[in-house]
């Protein structure tokens, strides 16, 4: 007996809702397994990570703080991936951000500049990101050179570049010679949304994000030219899409959300710019990306989700003992479960016997 | 020892973990297959080698224990792609974000612990002529076995029918399929290949480099050899050349730091991560005109008709 792969004559619909739920579903299964191995009772493991940080109003809105910077990541990112360009190096572009931003909040720092500045950082931050993911998208346009290394190597530049400032020209002088800036000054600090608790405005912001990616790929040109040029790249030759432009474009786009999702992580919840601003949201929002199924209303859910193994992450290994890094490996074998499914969308696995295949010769 | 020959030394244990890993991801993407995890199967190489070794006290059987890591990692990724037709590039993200979780969890008990690091070669008298000596007749068995493994790399894809039939799989895997051969389970066996030499080249770090294991010790070496690859023109000769001269930036880098040039210590680090970027850049341009020479279905999903 054998397994082959069959392409089905058309997508499967109910699959494609089923595929993200039979993910989370196996992988809660294959949680459940390491959980016992590493000697935790694993119904309690799970109910640690996945159910008390929603029952509590606090980590609720810790876990909008960490979708915040995922969600607006991710749907940037899947604007690439859409159109077969693989932006990978989301978390330098977002370091870049934080840092072009912030140079805005350590000139004005102490002075009585007006309320002009957060705006204006956060536009710088938005920029930073641009122009930092223009670097790999020009020499692949320019010079053919493959995005996708580019893009990654750039990640440690950029966290070199923000060693380096916040170390040396922009270290808090006050600071106990501690590797930061000064705390930005409240003109250059995101507000929060109520009284208590750390979320931000720019969890409206990644809402108004989601919204304005669907309408765009949903119901513009430019949408049908990404997902065109994604799909069927021959065909948007014949169009006139250039998919130079679009390399231009998508990675432009996507870097300035991640910038914008830096700046506004240093300037919200953080209020500092400082080494380990971010505990890889740059790679777990491709991860988003694909659970998401790049869609933004998709990425929205999946970025609460991933959000919400953070939290539980923390919790678990405050409570149970158990490592953090179980956190990556969770989003690991999610991601592979995704793309897994994600593939008996497009074909079904049929069992065919051996004997048939030896009449058949080589299969 | 002279200085020449303490860097020489030095900067042929930095490139030893690339090449072992650039040269198993070569064969990888000479059939047709992209796997981007190169990162993850490193490190876990790192973390159960270092295990391994640990466990045992022998070196060998932790190289070994690393190689059966990146081995079992690689099989994921192929079951993901070769069985069930996963896009490569996704499927190569997760397994380096899997391996990166795995090394954590498995290393976190060793972290702290040393091992006896990996014994040298000593021949009386070779070892020790001058200059050449401590180089060509000192070093340890994973800085011989990756010179072994490019010589037969080549020799295999150039001077066997084997290697023939690998790179027609990876230039036109319809043809091949045509031709009768078997185009998954080739690429199957190769992808274990290159997951096993990653293992290697991440279990050098703890066994030979540093004697002890850290988290995220590879450090970017897996995204490195990847780009060494294309450096190569997936060429095993020019792989070795580039595998060097990469080891030789990062020395030159550390030994700039060590003289205090004034120049920012971060600017030297991001060296080595700025000559990938200008290489590639400058490779990709020379062959600009002269169309890519990269094997045509790499990382193009293969679905055998039957």
């Amino acid at each position: 007996m054998q397994l082959v792969l069959e392409k089905r004559a058309e997508r499967s619909t109910k699959i494609a809702i089923a595929s993200p739920l039979i993910a989370i579903a196996l992988t809660l299964v294959t949680m459940s397994i390491l959980f016992a191995i590493l000697g935790k009772n694993p119904i309690a493991a799970l109910i640690v990570y996945f159910v008390e940080p929603l029952t509590d109003s606090f980590t609720l809105m810790e876990i909008a703080v960490k979708a915040t910077p995922l969600v607006m990541i991710a749907v940037g990112l899947s604007l690439c991936y859409l159109a077969n360009v693989w932006n990978i190096g989301a978390e330098g572009q977002f370091i870049m951000g934080a840092v072009c931003g912030s140079y805005l909040a350590v000139v004005t720092n102490g002075t009585d500049a007006g309320p002009w500045v957060l705006p204006a950082m956060l536009l710088m931050g938005a920029a930073g990101g641009a122009l930092w993911a223009l670097i790999p998208a020009l020499c692949k346009v320019k010079f053919g050179a493959n995005e996708i290394l580019t893009s990654l190597m750039l990640v440690y530049v950029a966290d070199l570049i923000m060693d380096y400032l916040v170390r040396g020209p922009w270290r808090d002088p006050k600071g106990m010679n501690f590797p930061t800036t000064a705390s930005f000054d409240p003109v250059a600090t995101v507000p929060t949304l109520f009284e208590t608790g750390r979320i931000h405005w720019g969890a409206v912001v990644a809402l108004i994000v989601v919204a304005l990616a669907t309408v765009m790929l949903g119901r513009t040109i430019k949408g049908f030219e990404i997902r065109v040029v994604g799909a069927a790249p021959r065909a948007a030759r014949f169009a006139g899409f250039s998919s130079n432009r679009l390399v231009l474009f998508t990675f432009a786009i996507s870097g300035a959300l991640a910038g914008l999702a830096g700046i506004i992580e240093v300037a919200g919840p953080v209020g500092v710019l400082q080494p380990g601003i971010s505990p890889g949201y740059g790679f777990t929002a491709i991860i988003v990306a694909f659970l998401g199924r790049l869609n933004p209303v998709g990425i929205l859910i999946a970025g609460l989700f991933l959000a919400l193994t953070f939290i539980g992450g923390e919790g678990a290994q405050i409570s149970m003992k158990i490592p953090l890094d179980l956190t990556k490996v969770f989003q690991g074998i999610l991601l592979f479960y995704v793309l897994a499914c994600d593939s008996l969308i497009l074909y079904r696995i049929r069992l065919i016997a051996t004997a048939k295949k030896a009449s058949h010769g080589v299969a | 020892m002279g200085l020449l020959e303490a860097i020489i030394i030095s900067v042929i244990a930095a490139s030893t973990p690339l090449l072992l890993a650039a040269a198993g991801e070569l064969v990888v993407e000479r059939s047709g297959v992209l796997n981007l995890g190169s990162e993850g199967m490193m490190i876990m190489g790192a973390a159960c080698g270092f295990a391994g070794a640990w466990l045992t006290g022998s070196t060998f059987i932790g190289a070994l224990f690393g190689i059966a890591a990146g081995c079992a990692l690689s099989l994921v990724f192929a079951t993901l792609t070769l069985g069930l037709a996963v896009n490569q590039v996704a499927a190569g993200l997760a397994l380096t974000i899997l391996g990166v979780g795995l090394s954590g969890l498995i290393g976190a008990g060793f972290v702290g612990e040393k091992i006896t690091p990996a014994p040298h070669l000593y021949l009386p008298g070779l070892t020790d002529l001058p200059v050449v000596g401590k180089i060509l007749f000192g070093q340890d068995g994973f800085v011989y076995a990756s010179v072994v493994l490019v010589a037969a790399i080549w020799w295999f894809l150039y001077r066997t029918r084997a290697g023939l039939v690998l790179r027609a799989v990876g230039d036109s895997h319809t043809s091949a399929h045509a031709l009768g051969y078997p185009v998954l389970k080739i690429r199957l066996l190769a992808v274990l290949f290159g997951g096993g030499c990653a293992g290697l080249g991440g279990a050098f770090l703890p066994l030979a480099y540093t004697p002890f294991f850290i988290p995220g010790m590879t450090a970017g070496r897996g995204w490195i050899a990847l780009a060494l690859v294309v450096f190569s023109s997936w060429m095993p000769g020019r792989l070795a050349a580039g595998a060097y001269l990469f080891g030789a930036v990062t020395i030159l880098q550390l030994h700039a730091q060590a003289f205090g040039l004034g120049i920012p210590s971060q600017l030297m680090t991001a060296l080595p991560y700025l000559a990938t970027v200008i290489v590639l850049v400058l490779i990709s341009r020379a062959r600009g005109s002269a169309g890519s020479v990269a094997p045509a279905s790499l990382g193009i999903v293969f679905v055998p008709d039957r």
